[in-house]
């Protein structure tokens, strides 16, 4: 009973994650495109939690960890893009991050 | 069906309807801050409430300390994720 | 229910793959690579393979999408674009056609196999020996090590490679760009919060990896991801590749690995272990082995050096 209700939430939320590869697909903009890369990513620690959770199998949950853990990183990788180089400070208020 | 049972029935419906309403804030809303704030907002809450009803399932300390960390985890990639994305967004020749 | 949900899984994976391939914009099909990955951990999962999920995992969400992106802002900076002349047809038939011709033979040897169980069968049998309750890592360090030795002998061929490229005027010096190093920012914080937590789940997971899903692999791509992080954020520069202690971590794992084998070749057999002390020196092997992976993929992704 609970398995299936775990089963359950992990298929709606799957297919809630697989609404937001739309942004991923049309944009308009990268951020977008990069921020439902983000998404899918702590949808996909949340599925895995759930499945952990249907098969009560506690070793999926490291799967969650690794990618709650690095789920940031395309991000960070992207907006260093937006520097010179690759190589400036993201946050800084000039034009090229430097 | 237990209380506990229900508790985490409940929890698990919470939970997918953040998240529902996470894809339709990135679908609906019209501009990219405003779709930023649905996603890393929306979805954290319902990873938290997954995560609750997970932790109450398993019934054990060390799992739910596991669990525990992975929402903390989440919750400080979108954080920090949010905010340099955001701000990579407001130049005008890399969000086209 | 798990029936819906493997489908819906299946058909994300495939819309995933499809758009990735035949993306037009470079930066999108980047994206649903890592999409991709995600995915396909979550696949590994429901078919039971924790360990090759947590591969997975670390790989496509944290590596590959640092990798691709920088190879797209290489791509866009250098000024080559996207390709402008379209490839010409008969090109494509034929790449496809190899493709194809090569699919249809790999397709003919599996099929043509004697039926056979593989190792499912004999594995939990004969796991006792290696006293590991984990039979991946009975399978990898145990049972098929030749594979695991050649496979962490041709990641440390691939850093060579990768090295060969320098130009020679570089060589020896640091690979990547000059990092600013930023002022306290959400960066800078998030690259000194992170680095401990990744370094108690590497050591936790490789920990973990005698017993249940886990190992070498896993946990030092968490650890190489760590150390991207840390440069990204510009908090430490990369090292000096021509440093004698850098190049010792990198052929550590595998040079412990050769020595155990070679020992077990004067003791017997190469690559068997001593009787009843198994289990210690697989560990031994694997956090050599850990250390080794985890300073070889960071420096595949920082590439060959660029500065003296």
């Amino acid at each position: 009973m609970m398995e299936e209700l775990f089963m359950l939430a992990a298929l709606c939320v799957l297919l809630s994650v697989a609404g937001a590869l739309y942004r991923a697909w049309r944009g308009p903009g990268r951020a977008d495109r990069m921020m439902s890369a983000q998404l899918i990513g702590s949808g996909g620690g949340g599925v895995a939690v759930l499945i952990a959770a249907a098969r009560r199998e506690p070793a999926i949950l490291d799967v969650a960890l690794v990618l709650a853990l690095l789920a940031a990183f395309a991000a960070i990788a992207f907006v260093k893009t937006i520097t010179r180089d690759g190589a400036g400070d993201p946050e800084a208020d000039t034009e090229d991050g430097r | 069906m237990s209380v506990v049972e229900l508790i985490t029935a409940a929890l698990l419906a919470i939970g997918v309807f953040f998240y529902f309403a996470g894809t339709v804030g990135i679908l609906r809303f019209p501009d990219v801050h405003s779709r930023l704030h649905a996603l890393t907002k929306a979805d954290n809450l319902g990873l938290m409430a997954i995560v609750i009803a997970a932790g109450l399932h398993f019934g054990d300390g060390w799992i739910a300390g596991k669990l525990a960390l992975i929402w903390l985890l989440a919750l400080f990639a979108a954080g920090m994720a949010a905010q340099l994305v955001a701000r990579a967004a407001l130049s005008p020749e890399h969000n086209a | 229910m798990s029936l819906a949900f493997d489908l819906a899984l299946c058909i994300l994976i495939l819309g995933a793959a499809a758009l990735a391939v035949f993306g037009r914009d470079l930066f999108g099909s980047i994206v649903f690579f890592i999409v991709y990955g995600v995915l396909i951990a979550l696949a590994w999962i429901t078919l039971g393979a924790v360990d090759v999920s947590l591969a997975e995992a670390a790989i496509g969400a944290g590596v590959t999408g640092v990798l691709l992106i920088g190879a797209w802002q290489g791509i866009r900076d250098g000024g080559g674009g996207e390709p402008e002349a379209p490839t010409p047809w008969p090109l494509h038939l034929a790449a496809g056609g190899a493709a194809a011709a090569l699919c249809g033979v790999i397709s003919f040897a599996v099929l043509s196999l004697p039926g056979h169980d593989g190792l499912a069968g004999e594995v939990p049998e004969n796991q006792g020996a290696l006293e590991l309750g984990n039979p991946v890592t009975g399978v990898l360090l145990g049972f098929r090590a030749y594979d695991t030795l050649l496979e962490t002998l041709v990641l440390t061929a691939a850093l060579a490679a990768v090295w060969s490229l320098t130009p020679s005027q570089f060589w020896g010096g640091i690979p990547g760009p000059n990092h600013v190093k930023p002022p306290d920012g959400v960066l800078a914080s998030f690259g000194r919060m992170l680095p401990p937590r990744g370094l108690i789940v590497a050591v936790y997971l490789v920990w973990a990896g005698a017993d249940a899903p886990g190992g070498a692999f896993q946990a030092g791509t968490v650890l190489a991801a760590v150390w991207i992080l840390i440069v990204l954020a510009g908090l430490r520069d990369e090292p000096r590749l021509s440093r004698l202690p850098l190049r010792a971590l990198i052929i550590l794992g595998p040079l412990v690995f050769l020595g155990v084998g070679l020992i077990g070749m004067l003791l017997g057999a190469p690559l068997s272990y001593p009787e009843g002390q198994a289990k210690p020196v697989i560990l031994v092997i694997e956090y050599a082995l850990t250390l080794s992976i985890a300073a070889t993929l960071a420096l595949l992704i920082a590439g060959p050096a660029r500065r003296r």
